[in-house]
């Protein structure tokens, strides 16, 4: 397969922390970045793929993502991915996601109020879409996560649709593939996409997990995902 | 005039900071607690003199950045 260089605008927010490690991420698979201050109204031309990255922007006040989803950017995120264009939004980036309404449910603190960082593993969903193309179904990923706000939360209907639509991406496992609770998350969902398929939300940190060397490189097949 | 926003988990929410409380409430003794919801309270100070537009004004605050409608419910007061 040809591999397809992309241009990947990578947000930026008061208070985000992840924007280097996603920049390193893609470019380290030969992609171009560009960070993006969320006071801009307009995002870069031509691009392939807007990423909403990890942190704390805006402290976390009021809500996780709650402030951000507000910022002069969104607008342009908003129109961008109701025209088809590909967002992902990691951690914090899927909380501000939920909060814009571009991907359904919400994120809860954790359910033992406790912030967790370590690493995970997560189980393959679904792969019939845009980012997890290069995963197999049932197959485990070591990936890290790290956040306070990580309990996805949907109501019943909600819940069935995401099922039917084939839009749960990952769940937490042990190493079998079984799901384990984490965090409190409804069945254990770790990531999902929109309805559409061209809008990513997960908790977990693929930009964390590029070297081997470092405990694992799961994180690159994801993110590899978007040059098919 | 003043609107006092109280934001909760809706019911049926799992609100894990109110059990944890709960919890500590059982273990100092205090065995009458059925239940605890632990929310938030936001205190708008307004410009105008108008409740009715005050409410209609506080109401759509809360809908659209205040409470996230999907897991909260919200109460308005307005004094």
């Amino acid at each position: 397969m040809q591999k397809r260089s992309l241009k990947v605008a990578v947000l930026r927010f008061p208070g985000t922390n992840c924007e280097f490690d996603t920049q390193y991420a893609f470019e380290k698979l030969g992609h171009s970045t560009e960070l993006v201050w969320h006071e801009n109204e307009t995002l870069p031309e031509n691009i392939d793929l807007i990423v909403v990255p990890g942190g704390f922007s805006y402290g976390d006040y009021l809500r996780s993502g709650s402030i951000a989803r507000f910022s002069p950017v969104m607008k342009a995120v908003v129109s961008f991915a109701n025209d088809g264009g590909k967002v992902l939004g990691i951690c914090n980036g899927f909380q501000i996601l939920t909060e814009a309404g571009l991907l359904p449910g919400a994120l809860k603190r954790n359910n033992n109020l406790h912030f967790i960082s370590k690493h995970q593993n997560l189980c393959v969903i679904n792969n019939d879409n845009p980012f997890l193309n290069l995963c197999e179904k049932g197959e485990v990923l070591n990936i890290p996560i790290a956040h306070a706000d990580g309990n996805y939360y949907i109501d019943g209907a909600g819940f069935k649709k995401l099922e039917a639509n084939k839009q749960i991406l990952l769940r937490y496992c042990d190493e079998k593939g079984e799901p384990v609770v984490v965090n409190g998350s409804v069945t254990s969902i770790a990531g999902i996409c929109n309805e559409s398929k061209n809008v990513f939300g997960l908790m977990p940190h693929p930009e964390r997990a590029l070297e081997a060397i470092l405990g694992s490189e799961d994180g690159l097949r994801m993110l590899q995902g978007f040059e098919a | 005039m003043t609107a006092v926003v109280n934001v909760f988990l809706k019911e049926g929410v799992l609100d894990p900071q109110g059990k944890a409380a709960h919890h500590a409430l059982d273990s100092l003794g205090f065995a009458s607690v059925e239940d605890v919801r632990i929310g938030k309270q936001i205190i708008l100070k307004l410009k105008t003199d108008d409740k009715a537009e005050a409410e209609v004004e506080v109401r759509e605050m809360c809908e659209t950045l205040l409470a996230n409608t999907v897991i909260e419910d919200y109460t308005i007061e307005i004094n």
